[in-house]
């Protein structure tokens, strides 16, 4: 070490005093009283100091660390603005992602901030306290900077206005506010490993990595510098998700099958939720970086695949169904664009038929089912929408108990058949999309009986009516003809070219 | 074996982080996509301070990294004097 280092605090001394430190032990208080959620979920922790975090981070080097990025940040927000950045996107279509975005995630990264502010709260051991309580910041930051990032894009394109609104109500948008509140409604150790660990470790690269690098290769500057930057907070919280794991599981033999049991339930709910993100790589992004099939096998079967060998020592085997994963990365982009191509009435962004050109590229990158399975499905709406006969499906479909989603998704074993699952419970039948959302509806069926399903709050007339044009319209605030539909012939597609021929 | 892995921003700090990695780490392998470095070894990769702030040409404290860091895998080990990712396995 040289003289300049020693002569301060080295970095270990210094998270000591300004972490540790910072704790004391009950005197006239119980400490059951004191964190009352520590012991509920069968979670057994002996010492609370055994706990590690290796970025050993104190509070006055995170704001100088999160002041300079902030600062980098809405330098390029200010460059975009100044210099027409909205005009510098590769084609309109893409905007429709970045629509996606802000309805669907940016909401969650709000809910994330009150979810680590709250289970901060309850744990005993202060290195876990002072972790969540940045996080959770970072989550608000997450929050504002997009909002900010998108109110640019918000100036010129449809979609964007009402976002917090559709979060609460769009039939879609119910799939990943769910799975929030799913979390969000366990205790706080369940809690972190659905978020911290299977979420923010093992599958958030998925969203934010190629998506990321895919706006930077659509010219959407402001979205890959929001998502880099929230990105960088999210490197220090997928440290925390691995440390969180392997601290629980280190504490005591008893916790093992508890932890087990999350794992299953959250890489699969997990895995569900990406499905728009997988849609969002194959078919919203014009420049295209990499397959939603080939972001699997390098995110989740490779690097998972070493995280799952690490822990193995601790008796954790990689989560069940994690085999049908590897089958869907095949399939699932496909089917969750006709979903949103058939309903395209009621989204706040525009849908369309690929190109011939995205079309080969598809071809090539999912030789063993595009051509065999999709395309003659999309070539076949092709001709009816040049005939003027759009498809718009006008009737609701079945959706998981669990995870929300349409029942359109093939099973496992044979992709020319709808997977659909059910049980009875308490004289009535719920329906799910998969054997992994029935198994987690069978282990907490209190929890999952509750769920608001929009397709049933519609038939029970509690989304504005029995009309859909009102539901659309007046309950979900999308505009007919402005925010949804077809991108062929849509606003949008009328601006953009106004625009460019003005210039 | 298994791969750890870190991911920079394409940007003018990274660069020279780069270097400094794949300097100090012979295995390591170097990836490019739209605005992002990637940088893969086998079980264990060490980003030195001193090597980055040569490199620099000026003060580096590792916990600067997380500027322009935008994901990892492996565990991590930090301290003043260096960053390093790894599997037990």
């Amino acid at each position: 070490m040289n003289a300049k280092t020693s002569k301060r605090l080295n970095m270990k001394e210094r998270y000591r005093i300004m972490t540790r430190d910072l704790g004391w032990e009950p005197s006239y208080q119980r400490y059951e009283d004191i964190f009352p959620q520590e012991s509920f979920e069968g979670i057994k922790i002996v010492d609370w100091d055994q706990w590690e975090d290796p970025f050993r981070l104190t509070m006055d080097n995170y704001w100088k660390f999160q002041a300079e990025k902030e600062r980098k940040l809405y330098a390029i927000f200010d460059a975009v603005s100044q210099n027409n950045g909205q005009m510098k996107i590769s084609d309109p279509r893409y905007l429709n992602a970045v629509k996606l975005f802000i309805t669907a995630v940016t909401p969650l990264e709000y809910n994330a901030y009150k979810g680590y502010a709250r289970v901060g709260r309850q744990f005993g051991g202060v290195g876990a306290r002072i972790a969540c309580q940045m996080q959770s910041i970072d989550e608000l930051r997450h929050t504002q900077t997009q909002i900010h990032a998108m109110s640019h894009y918000n100036k010129y394109f449809g979609g964007m206005h009402d976002f917090p609104h559709m979060f609460d109500r769009v039939w879609y948008l119910s799939v990943p506010k769910s799975f929030f509140e799913d979390a969000s409604t366990a205790g706080p150790f369940e809690f972190l490993t659905a978020i911290s660990f299977s979420f923010e470790y093992v599958l958030t690269n998925l969203l934010f990595l190629p998506f990321m690098s895919g706006a930077a290769y659509n010219g959407d500057m402001n979205t890959v510098t929001f998502g880099f930057s929230a990105q960088s907070d999210e490197a220090r919280h997928m440290t925390l998700g691995l440390e969180i794991i392997k601290f629980i599981l280190e504490q005591h033999e008893d916790n093992v099958p508890i932890v087990q049991q999350w794992l299953d339930k959250w890489l699969w709910r997990g895995y569900r939720l990406l499905s728009i993100v997988g849609m969002m790589m194959d078919y919203m992004l014009p420049n295209k970086v990499m397959s939603w099939a080939e972001a699997w096998t390098l995110y989740y079967e490779e690097a998972g695949g070493a995280l799952f060998k690490e822990l193995e020592r601790y008796g954790i085997r990689p989560p069940k169904y994690a085999d049908q994963t590897v089958i869907g990365k095949d399939h699932v982009s496909h089917q969750a664009w006709f979903i949103f191509y058939q309903y395209g009435h009621a989204t706040a962004f525009n849908t369309w038929i690929p190109t011939a050109k995205e079309m080969d590229w598809l071809s090539e990158k999912y030789p063993d089912t595009f051509d065999r399975l999709y395309r003659p499905r999309f070539e076949l709406l092709a001709e009816k929408a040049a005939k003027g006969e759009r498809f718009y499906n006008n009737t609701l479909p079945q959706l998981c108990q669990v995870c929300q989603i349409p029942l359109a998704i093939t099973e496992p074993d044979d992709d020319t058949l709808l997977s659909h699952r059910d049980t009875v419970h308490d004289g009535e039948r719920y329906h799910f999309c998969s054997d992994g959302c029935r198994d987690i509806f069978h282990h907490e069926p209190e929890k999952y009986v509750q769920a608001w399903l929009p397709v049933h709050q519609i038939l029970q007339g509690n989304c504005g009516g029995a009309d859909m044009a009102k539901v659309i319209g007046d309950y979900y605030r999308i505009e007919m003809g402005e925010d949804n539909l077809d991108f062929e012939g849509s606003a949008e597609q009328r601006r953009w070219a106004a625009w460019k021929q003005a210039v | 074996m298994s791969r750890v892995f870190i991911a920079l921003q394409d940007n003018e700090n990274a660069r020279f982080i780069v270097e400094a990695i794949s300097e100090d780490n012979p295995g390591a392998e170097v990836k490019h996509s739209p605005a992002m470095i990637r940088v893969e070894a086998d079980d264990r990769l060490t980003i030195r301070r001193e090597t980055v702030e040569e490199k620099l040409g000026r003060d580096w404290d590792t916990q600067e990294l997380q500027v322009d860091m935008i994901s990892i895998g492996g565990n991590v080990d930090e301290d003043d004097d260096s960053f390093t990712l790894y599997w037990n396995t």
